[in-house]
């Protein structure tokens, strides 16, 4: 602490302070109070999880029994991975002294600082810290409702939906045509689509080889572009077949009962359709109005505190976080800002400014691996914006033994983080 | 940790007092930890990996430095450390450095 108001000292005879520089920010008090967690996703469970490592009680709230992962649930699409592989429990946590309470949240009280599960249940909080994920928009295309995703399945929450949209891949004929449709932006993944695409590819071109995927989309570009496309071209000639918003990709209407998608231009029937429903945050947020009439969460990009009501704190998809895109990296990166920004404010310490990374690899196939990255900060007007002159995509003319190590770090990517999260 | 201090406090010193001025509740720089700890999605919590990504908790301070110095330099043939090394300062990565050799068992 000496040290840090000695340096302050020196920064206010100089007339200046500091932006995004590095400093110790050393605690010095004990963080005092409870902090309850929603959800044990990519950005809770790692909240969880770095909070108790700093010393804070935590009580995690997740609805199920265990977490399965969107990112790797196309490996359990194309055939490469099991279901189970993609699942974790929550005995590490545990383990580690994180109170993991089952229950569904059905109500944030931001006045009374406590939160109300089903069955009318309540638990207190100091700090509150949400990463409850996203929610569809149901009416955004018309036909497509909860129970048409039972028959057109938009298997971006892993679960149910992963399994049907599997058992459909399975029992269609060689021959068949399996639509996906994803939405504008944004969205959760913005690559997943396309890795979904690629990874249902590999599947038919071994197992089915006369199918076609069809990607309706409602974008004219998308996530790692030029990367995807050149390697289906390479690995799957014709077989995936991109259709952009502006040559009539936008999904206006769906039939579920005869598998129909209805364009802006035209009408397909398909085999099997994978409907990526335009999305917003969970609407849990809507019970203390956290999103403000708008799709998401407006925060402090900092410590990822809401605007609209102090001592919670929301983050990971459901959070306007800048420019980080929606992804599980994104949501394990910022939970580790936030719960160390939650043990400072705790503690009666001024948190530490942000620094992110955000790191999304994609399979083309199992031994074809191509990945995005970025560095992010907090700019001067308070948002998360990326380091000019860092990040971006891999090289577009790697060699095969590149991308065959990008798919093994692919998949040393998801031990890690999911290590990261659960323990 | 204050080793950390020290490092920072004597190498970096000079340089805090040229950057530009910023208004906000939080403290205005970033710390060691929250840069390391980002480092933790593909290489495993306190840099200790349990898949193919390699472990970068036994490093030495020194040769992290020098890997991660040349990696922002194109100096070293990776696949993904050149681009995100390119996101950090000389003084930063400096900072990451003595921040895992303070937490290495």
């Amino acid at each position: 602490m000496t040290q840090k108001s000695t340096r302050r000292d020196i920064l206010k005879l100089a007339g200046a302070a500091t932006a995004a520089t590095v400093a110790p920010t050393i605690a010095t008090a004990q963080a005092t109070g409870s902090v309850v967690v929603i959800g044990a996703g990519f950005g809770g469970a790692t909240a969880a999880r770095y909070l108790r490592r700093a010393g804070v009680s935590v009580t995690l709230v997740e609805q199920n029994s265990s977490f399965s992962t969107c990112p790797f649930s196309n490996t359990v699409l194309g055939g490469i991975n099991s279901f189970s592989s993609i699942t974790h429990g929550f005995g590490g946590l545990r383990r580690e002294g994180v109170n993991v309470v089952k229950g569904r949240v059905s109500a944030v009280d931001p006045d009374a600082k406590s939160i109300t599960l089903d069955g009318g249940d309540t638990i207190a909080y100091d700090r509150l810290i949400m990463s409850p994920g996203i929610d569809f928009k149901w009416d955004a295309i018309e036909g497509y409702d909860e129970a048409a995703a039972e028959l057109m399945p938009h298997a971006w929450k892993a679960g149910s939906q992963t399994n049907i949209l599997r058992r459909q891949l399975e029992a269609m004929p060689d021959g068949g045509v399996v639509a996906i449709a994803p939405p504008g932006n944004p969205f959760r993944c913005p690559p997943g689509p396309y890795e979904r695409a690629s990874l249902i590819a590999h599947y038919l071109k071994t197992e089915k080889p006369r199918s076609k995927v069809l990607i309706f989309d409602a974008k004219d570009s998308f996530s790692k572009q030029g990367l995807f496309q050149a390697g289906w071209a390479e690995l799957y000639g014709d077989l995936i077949e991109w259709v952009p918003f502006s040559e009539g990709g936008n999904v206006a209407r769906v039939d579920p009962e005869t598998n129909t998608i209805f364009t802006d231009f035209d009408e397909h029937k398909v085999d099997v359709a994978n409907i990526i429903p335009p999305q917003r945050s969970n609407r849990l947020v809507d019970t203390a109005g956290l999103a403000d009439g708008g799709d998401w969460c407006p925060i402090n990009q900092s410590t990822f505190e809401s605007t609209i009501h102090a001592n919670i704190h929301v983050l990971g998809d459901s959070s306007i976080a800048g420019r980080m895109p929606k992804s599980g990296f994104s949501a394990n990166s910022q939970a580790k800002v936030c719960a160390a920004a939650v043990a400072a404010l705790l503690a009666g310490n001024d948190p530490a400014s942000p620094s992110f990374i955000n790191t999304c690899y994609s399979l083309v196939a199992p031994d074809y691996g191509i990945s995005v990255a970025a560095i992010y900060r907090i700019i001067e007007d308070g948002t998360i914006a990326p380091v000019a002159g860092a990040g971006g995509v891999s090289p577009s003319d790697a060699p095969a033994s590149t991308r065959a190590l990008e798919a093994d770090y692919a998949r040393g990517w998801y031990a890690s983080i999911t290590s990261d999260m659960f323990g | 940790m204050s080793q950390i201090k020290t490092l920072i406090a004597g190498t970096f010193g000079a340089a805090l007092l040229a950057l530009p001025l910023t208004l906000s509740a939080v403290a205005d720089e970033t710390s060691p930890a929250n840069l390391a700890n980002a480092c933790g999605g593909c290489h495993g919590t306190d840099g200790i990996s349990p898949g193919p990504i390699p472990s970068i908790n036994e490093i030495s301070e020194e040769d992290m430095i020098a890997l991660l110095t040349a990696f922002k330099a194109d100096e070293a043939a990776v696949t993904i450390m050149n681009r995100i090394a390119k996101g950090y300062t000389n003084a930063e990565i400096t900072a990451i450095a003595a921040y895992f050799a303070s937490i290495a068992i």
